[in-house]
């Protein structure tokens, strides 16, 4: 069967208050035929009571009623459709400055971000905001949809210019691949069906990019990372003496009779086994859930690692960090003690130094006014309570990655990426 | 060297994920069964999750008292089957002990009284963490949710103040008496729950399936014709072959025209269809927000 086959993308989109990210979702859904009538209809019903003219293809994203309100997307919304060729997952993220933080959650699970640019306005800040945000949370590959063509009588030159300058902005940053597509999401230009108006532009359409980019790669298959979720111990007759490790692989590929190294124990052994979801498998890669037997009885319990043993994570616990600081009632506290998630193990740590504020309109290192409030960039260093298990950020997505709690409040406060 | 997995595998994975980072974390999840495809996907999850160990969570199940007695032959046996514990919170008596009202006139449904009984479960049990099979493509509310979604001491929900959710790394910290929805299958579309049932062959209750029943016509929807549901007079129940393509409570579960035998039958349906699955419900179609309202007062 075909659908056996299909692979998974996640995208992100972008862009800043009135782009018409939305309305470019519900066009890809619309054109892509993933609108169902029901959903169709009740967006119809709705645009009519609103007193819209044409059906506004946004409500189907705009799910809350404060959004519904006040014509904008507050939250992060999950979309889902897909092509004989692919699934895809859209996390449809808020422009406005307020909801940055909702931006960097799309983009940490993303392959691809979609950043959208009003042809008429050109790139702004917002625009730079967001392609700071897709280099920090190195998003593999990124689209610059430059929206509302058909308002600039697809002028050539208009995508030159945003062509251009964000080309000028994004050499300064740590992005790689991106790729230009002039659209009209109103019209339908460019996203689904190609466009007659832009006889100029000979690059794919939006959906024939999503289709095709390359993903295969965005995991690390070098690196062996295992973190230990549980311990499964089934207590029963049948499986009298099993105990296996409970895991999603976070990087390299683990076989069957590989060498291993435990962390922070440093002991050494083999995989005797690897229980999949459906039996034993001779080996296992991200983002597969398994079960790892190991051959001797060592002490092992969430929090662990199991690394190779020429091929370590690091241990540390004196952590570099870019940060995105999420909380509105409370700045960033300098020696201020926070908890910490990363990959299966949660520890505490003090923020012993604040190096620099990130300007993200001008990329300057700001050393003197350190002060770190909601939709902030900066670089610190942490100390944890217990060693983590660490590799930097650009290698490996999943052990380079934590978030910061507020213990006072519960509230996720930050999210950190390991320099 | 080529290391890839296709979509249904992937899906799988992070649901088995989100299963272990619940039993790992918590201290007393439970998970929420109705009976319908997504709780039996969420079950064969966790049985997968936690094998050769049987599932560390009971399975909780809010009984309207109207449900379509083969949803009860089937949940009854699945808990036999694996060994687990099951909690039955009962609508009926939650009338009977003036928790809840009955709602009155045609449309009278026990939908909503079902959030009463499932916070007081909840309260009893102690439960701090309550996995759910929503899916955000269900409904426009749903897909906003988190895959840890916090809930206050009432239960509610505040879709405005939801915690950042990024990576893999759930933040699951709660003061005493707050709980968490977790839901496992966030990322599954309906069509992802048919195909993966499909390939692993997970039986399914016979509802599912196409079959003869009395039915009446209700504001463009086909209704099962029992004694819980007033009818108008002009509503005239005559026989049809339908399925269900959502299980709910048997007042507001439409059922749908449908020769689908199979399910590989069902999956040609689901992916040619027009309609969305819950288009059916009639609980859904009270307002233009009524899942986003049930949500926040503690509806699954």
């Amino acid at each position: 069967m075909e659908y056996k086959s299909s692979e998974l993308l996640r995208f992100t989109t972008a862009g800043s208050v009135d782009d018409g990210k939305s309305t470019l979702i519900g066009r890809l859904l619309y054109d892509s035929k993933s609108i169902y009538q029901d959903q169709y209809d009740a967006i119809k019903t709705a645009s009519e009571k609103r007193g819209e003219e044409n059906v506004n293809l946004a409500l189907l994203t705009d799910g809350l009623k404060s959004e519904r309100e006040q014509g904008i997307t507050i939250d992060v919304a999950y979309r889902y459709f897909s092509t004989p060729k692919r699934k895809f997952i859209i996390a449809d993220t808020p422009g406005h400055i307020q909801y940055t933080r909702n931006m960097v959650t799309g983009a940490s699970t993303a392959n691809v971000a979609l950043i959208i640019v009003d042809a008429r306005n050109g790139v702004v800040e917002q625009t730079k905001r967001h392609a700071i945000i897709a280099s920090l949370l190195q998003i593999p590959h990124l689209v610059v949809c430059i929206n509302k063509m058909d308002l600039v009588d697809y002028s050539q030159e208009i995508y030159d210019q945003v062509h251009d300058d964000f080309e000028s902005f994004a050499a300064k940053l740590d992005i790689n691949d991106v790729t230009f597509i002039p659209i009209s999401a109103l019209v339908g230009d460019n996203v689904v069906n190609r466009s007659k108006k832009t006889t100029w532009y000979e690059g794919p359409t939006l959906i024939y990019y999503l289709e095709n980019v390359h993903i295969s790669s965005d995991h690390n298959f070098i690196d062996v990372r295992f973190p230990v979720q549980s311990v499964i111990r089934p207590y029963n007759d049948d499986f009298h003496d099993y105990r296996g490790y409970a895991g999603r692989v976070a990087g390299g590929v683990l076989k069957k009779g590989d060498e291993v190294m435990l962390l922070p124990s440093g002991f050494t052994s083999k995989i005797s086994k690897i229980q999949g979801p459906d039996g034993e498998q001779e080996e296992a890669f991200p983002p597969q859930s398994v079960t790892i037997l190991i051959e001797d009885d060592i002490d092992i319990s969430r929090g662990d690692m199991i690394v190779r043993p020429n091929n370590s994570a690091t241990v540390a616990q004196d952590i570099d960090l870019m940060i995105c600081w999420f909380s509105s009632d409370k700045s960033l506290q300098l020696r201020g003690k926070y908890a910490v998630l990363h990959t299966t193990q949660e520890v505490r740590c003090i923020v012993k130094e604040i190096k620099y504020r990130l300007d993200i309109n001008t990329l300057h290192r700001d050393m003197e006014n350190k002060e770190i409030n909601m939709n902030e960039i900066a670089r610190i260093t942490i100390r944890t309570t217990k060693p983590l298990f660490v590799d930097a950020y650009r290698k490996n997505r999943i052990t380079g990655s934590v978030i910061i709690i507020d213990e006072a409040t519960n509230n996720t406060v930050a999210a950190g990426m390991i320099i | 060297m080529s290391y890839h997995i296709n979509h249904l595998k992937e899906l799988e994975s992070e649901s088995i994920f989100i299963l272990r980072e619940v039993a790992a974390k918590f201290e007393n999840p439970v998970l929420m069964f109705s009976g319908g495809k997504d709780s039996i996907l969420m079950v064969h999850l966790a049985y997968k999750a936690f094998y050769p160990a049987k599932i560390p969570f009971p399975l909780l199940h809010v009984d309207t008292g109207h449900n379509f007695p083969e949803t009860i032959k089937y949940r009854d046996d699945l808990v036999e089957k694996l060994g687990l514990k099951l909690i039955v919170g009962s609508v009926e008596e939650g009338i009977k002990n003036g928790l809840v009202t009955e709602e009155k006139g045609f449309n009278a449904m026990r939908n909503g009284l079902q959030t009463a009984i499932l916070l007081d479960e909840l309260e009893k049990g102690k439960f701090d963490a309550a996995l759910g099979g929503a899916r955000r493509d269900e409904e426009k509310a749903r897909a906003k949710e988190r895959f840890f979604s916090h809930r206050d001491e009432f239960g509610q929900w505040d879709p405005k103040n939801q915690r950042p959710e990024l990576w893999n790394l759930f933040n699951n910290k709660h003061q005493f008496g707050e709980h968490f929805r977790v839901f496992p299958i966030s990322n599954w579309t309906e069509l992802d729950v048919w195909q993966y049932l499909a390939v692993e062959q997970v039986e399914l209750p016979s509802l599912y399936f196409s079959h003869k029943r009395k039915v009446f016509k209700r504001d463009g929807t086909l209704l099962a014709d029992c004694e819980y549901i007033n009818k108008r007079p002009e509503e005239e129940v005559f026989e049809e072959v339908v399925r269900c393509r959502t299980i709910g409570d048997m007042t507001c579960t439409g059922v749908w025209k449908s020769d689908a035998a199979t399910i590989e039958d069902i999956i040609k349906e689901v992916s040619t269809t027009r309609m969305t699955e819950r288009g059916g419900r009639t609980d859904d179609k009270r307002s233009e927000t009524s899942m986003e309202d049930r949500k926040k007062h503690g509806y699954f």
